[in-house]
């Protein structure tokens, strides 16, 4: 039946879409043509499986058709031309390579190889999140474009460009030598963070595709750990999204109001995904390489004790940021590390925090300095500076709901 | 898979360096060249004389045009390539990394054309 066949490969399709592209590519150096040549062989599949029955190991099948596939689209470009193949010789060979396939039920798993392939130096950094969400989940162009805010005619060209950068320049797929793995990861670690970041600015899930994207990203997050469990960065990158995540609930209220962290109702984060991300993070603590990723995750630790103790752990909040902003030197750091200060040493220690940021250019296009910057001056009493910076706050938020939280407060400050 | 590595760099630092930094550099270059023999990669390297000494050439509706000067006037000019033959990028920027010219300029690795 039609349906069977469909259904047998749509099953494969999800269960290992990744791990085929993956393997593919990795053997012909080229992910273009591993997708156009494994997207041929699962069309090939919804006719030959309906004709002849679903094989014993569909994912084997699938494979040799494709290289199969491959090989001809190398030849046909070579020659310039449609090779006029000899048939009954190439229809032995593929019978034989497909029982072969069937006996062998293993594949190797190379999606690792693929994400560092996808976030190689080489690469340009705003393109591998996206890079990697096509190759191992099978994105197309138009939904990551809608996901970052880019045309899908654009997003398209980029992600084309990029793979033929791996093909052209001979960006190898595989996983790194120990003395470069650490590195390396972090390229790949980001671009996950970048997706799942990317996906939870719309924490109302209203727009499907981004809610959809921190569940991909924390899947892939869930992936790195699993194939380099002694890498406690892939594990503490997975601790803070499911941090983020667990509260997720909480962020909007019935009327569908932006609630921020520190007035959300405890009761609503998700306990079961905290204390997994608790668990992942004491294991990773106990490798002794503690990095960015795990220190973030510990300040989000540190917000959620507030569901045992009423008020999040902020001496240990200033000193991870302290800590945070000798590895990164991020504005953003410095900024949520200002706002730690305020409640630790009272808000015109934070606002003298925040004021060695002030010849930061980047920041004057940064909604959250401005609404950090209004918080702390209206806590520190100076009402008409505060409300100058709500308004540049309020005039840089993407987001309808926050931007009337700010109004409220800004709004809340004169009563 | 071949690579060419072209060495970018400050020429008037290169003229306004010391007889003793200029022995350094030199020395630092036969070591490399001798450490990619060894490694069996090298397919050839060049240095080239000043960019003051290049010439450029077009040719419009028949007519051919030479002008005096490198292609591009930029602040770092091409002083010299290594032609490799390397497994990977990888492989190639790791060369590139070692290359003395690395730490004063800019190396480009750009791969060669392949049928």
């Amino acid at each position: 039946m039609a349906r069977e066949a469909t259904s047998a490969a749509e099953a494969v399709a999800r269960r290992s879409y990744g791990k085929l592209v993956a393997f593919l590519a990795a053997r012909m150096g080229d992910v273009e043509a591993a997708e156009d040549a494994l997207s041929e062989a699962f069309a090939a599949a919804l006719t030959d499986w309906d004709a002849g029955g679903i094989p014993d190991n569909p994912e084997g099948w699938l494979v040799t058709v494709a290289r199969r596939r491959a090989v001809d689209a190398t030849r046909r470009r070579r020659s310039g031309e449609a090779a006029i193949p000899h048939l009954q010789l190439i229809a032995e060979e593929l019978a034989e390579e497909l029982a072969d396939a069937a006996s062998d039920p293993s594949m190797p798993d190379h999606r690792l190889a693929l994400m560092f392939a996808c976030a190689h130096p080489a690469i340009d950094p705003g393109i591998r999140a996206p890079l990697i969400l096509q190759t191992i989940l099978g994105f197309d162009a138009a939904t990551i474009g809608s996901a970052f805010l880019v045309s899908p005619a654009a997003m398209g060209q980029r992600l084309a460009r990029a793979k033929s950068k791996i093909r052209q320049a001979g960006i190898p797929f595989r996983v790194p030598e120990r003395a470069d793995l650490r590195e390396r990861l972090a390229a790949v670690l980001e671009a996950i963070y970048a997706a799942f970041a990317e996906g939870w600015s719309d924490p109302a899930g209203t727009e499907i595709r981004r809610r959809d994207l921190a569940e991909e990203a924390i899947w892939l997050g869930r992936l790195v750990a699993s194939l380099l469990p002694d890498e406690p960065e892939a594990i503490g990158l997975l601790a803070l999204m499911l941090h983020a995540e667990a509260r997720r609930g909480a962020r909007r209220n019935a009327a569908g109001d932006y609630v921020p962290l520190a007035e959300q109702d405890p009761a609503l984060w998700d306990e079961n995904l905290i204390a997994e991300a608790e668990t992942l993070l004491t294991a990773a603590s106990r490798m002794g390489a503690i990095d960015r990723y795990q220190l973030e995750a510990a300040v989000q630790s540190a917000h959620a004790v507030r569901r045992s103790t009423g008020r999040a752990d902020w001496a240990a909040i200033k000193r991870l940021y302290d800590a945070l902003e000798q590895i990164t030197g991020s504005p953003v750091v410095a900024i949520n590390r200002a706002i730690a200060m305020a409640e630790t040493d009272g808000p015109a220690a934070g606002l003298a925090a925040l004021a060695t940021l002030e010849g930061d250019g980047r920041l004057s296009q940064y909604q959250p300095y401005w609404a950090a910057r209004a918080a702390l001056l209206a806590s520190a009493g100076d009402i008409d500076a505060a409300d100058m910076a709500y308004e540049q706050a309020i005039g840089l938020e993407r987001d309808p709901a926050v931007r009337r939280f700010l109004q409220h407060r800004r709004a809340a400050m004169r009563d | 898979m071949q690579y060419l590595l072209l060495i970018c760099g400050n020429e008037a630092g290169m003229q306004s360096a010391t007889k003793a930094q200029t022995e350094q550099m030199i020395a630092a270059y036969g070591a490399y060249t001798e450490a990619m023999k060894t490694a069996g990669v090298m397919v050839g390297a060049n240095r080239l004389k000043p960019s003051g000494s290049a010439s450029t050439v077009r040719v419009a509706d028949g007519k051919t045009k030479v002008l005096d000067g490198p292609y591009a006037e930029t602040k770092e000019q091409l002083g010299g390539y290594y032609l490799i033959d390397v497994p990977d990028l990888d492989a190639a920027l790791s060369w590139a990394a070692r290359c003395p010219g690395a730490g004063v300029g800019t190396i480009e690795v750009r791969p060669i054309w392949t049928m």
